[in-house]
């Protein structure tokens, strides 16, 4: 108890820190960062789009090492964690296959496109993660069900190198490749706005996290306390 | 030694039980045939070959989901699973036991379904029927595992496939790869190691999904 109530105590400070940094990128990103030359206008929305992308994949890998964690030294507090990281994962892909369409629909006229290897990979893997949590409400509540969700989610980071390459044996087209291995193709106002966002999103993904594990941690501790009672 | 016993006789119980109680093995051969007549029904007339290997590649998956949400019932329903979890073998037997079973179920539709097809649709040449055993391999691996998490749920039947499908994606592109592509030693090296992670992993993790503490 004594454990959860500390963790909340740190977490009004840093949601504040986490909206703020997140207006400072949109600040940076929509009025600060110059125009793309050939995207205009719709390029913008890679400064949000990007940076969700990576905490996404950022979370679901999170999830597969608490999932691991779990498994091998068998804590039961990992279940939960893995649990809510895999749910910010899947708000937050939710969010990257939203505003991936709106700049498609922007940029090549069209919502989706299959032609794609990121978008049919993060359709895969998101309708992974969403099975995930069917698995999760139709188990019932113990270790077997913490331990058959983790096996799940360990599949799911095996999957992504996987997908990946079947995706990309099925199809070769282009998707604007920012990042090459001459390093990022930006220039230094655009890339400070997209380090600014990368890191507001990764801390509100992080405050999110914080915030649904303390409230599902209370909610136990208070069936357990309500159980004591009766 | 005694792994390969337990292996084979888990492997030997399942057939039995096929073979005495017929449950499966009919369903998934009517039920492969009929998917092959309703895509003649599905596929516009004048459609080239490469849409039915496509379509054979959806009749195989959902064949095999058939045959995989019946894998872990008469465990269930009679309580066995509880005893061989109790048997003084390795957990990962029976993993490996239902996997050879499923895929013997499997490659016996097959043995009809992939002929019927050839009767019906397209021809099927060497590295198709390649990508069709290999695949075979990682549906039955991945799908024993994932049948055993099912079936201790409230909605097994529902959960299968929801669980398996984007599972099998990058099998379905290594079939239906090796099927028409002129490239096809790729998407066959992509079965193997699609086969080998995922049956190494499986393997691994089955003692997980079973044990209840």
């Amino acid at each position: 108890m004594s454990f959860a109530a500390s963790a909340i105590r740190s977490l009004p400070g840093l949601a504040a820190l986490a909206a703020g940094l997140m207006g400072l990128a949109i600040l940076l990103s929509l009025f600060v960062a110059p125009e793309d030359a050939d995207q205009g206008i719709s390029q913008r929305i890679f400064y949000i789009h990007v940076p969700i992308a990576l905490t996404a994949y950022f979370c679901f890998g999170l999830g597969a090492w608490k999932a691991l964690l779990l498994l091998w030294r068998g804590d039961e507090r990992y279940d939960l964690e893995s649990y809510v990281a895999i749910h910010q994962g899947t708000i937050f892909g939710s969010l990257t296959l939203i505003t991936g369409a709106i700049w498609a629909k922007a940029s090549w006229g069209v919502w989706w496109t299959w032609d794609s290897n990121q978008l049919v990979l993060f359709l895969t893997l998101f309708l992974f993660y969403c099975a995930y949590f069917m698995l999760r409400f139709s188990l019932e509540e113990g270790a077997r069900r913490a331990r058959s969700s983790a096996v799940y989610a360990l599949f799911g980071v095996v999957l992504i190198p996987i997908s990946f390459l079947a995706i990309r044996l099925a199809e070769d087209f282009i998707h604007p490749t920012t990042f090459t291995r001459e390093g990022p193709q930006m220039t230094g106002t655009m890339f400070t706005a997209f380090c600014v966002s990368w890191g507001a999103v990764t801390l509100l993904a992080y405050v999110l996290y914080r915030v649904e594990l303390a409230g599902k941690r209370l909610q136990s501790d208070l069936r357990e306390l309500r159980e004591a009672l009766q | 030694m005694s792994y390969v016993a337990d292996v084979a006789a888990l492997t030997r119980k399942d057939l039995r039980v096929e073979l005495r109680a017929r449950d499966t093995l009919p369903a998934m051969l009517l039920f492969v045939l009929a998917t092959l007549v309703v895509f003649h029904f599905a596929l516009p007339e004048g459609t080239g070959d490469e849409a039915a290997y496509g379509l054979l590649w959806v009749a195989i998956v959902f064949t095999a989901l058939l045959g995989l949400a019946r894998a872990w019932v008469p465990e269930h329903e009679h309580g066995v699973l509880d005893g061989l979890v109790l048997a003084p073998c390795d957990r990962s037997a029976i993993w490996l036991g239902k996997t050879l079973a499923t895929l013997a179920f499997l490659l016996a539709a097959q043995a009809f379904a992939l002929p019927a097809f050839v009767f019906f649709f397209a021809p099927l040449d060497g590295t198709a029927i390649a990508g069709v055993l290999l695949a075979d391999i990682g549906i039955c691996a991945v799908g024993s595992l994932l049948a055993a998490m099912a079936a201790a749920g409230r909605a097994r039947e529902l959960l299968l496939p929801l669980l398996f499908l984007p599972l099998a994606i990058p099998l379905v592109v290594g079939g239906v790869g090796a099927a028409i592509s002129p490239d096809a030693e790729r998407y066959l090296l992509l079965l193997v190691l699609y086969d080998g992670v995922f049956a190494v992993l499986s393997w691994a993790s089955f003692e997980y999904v079973v044990t209840e503490s």
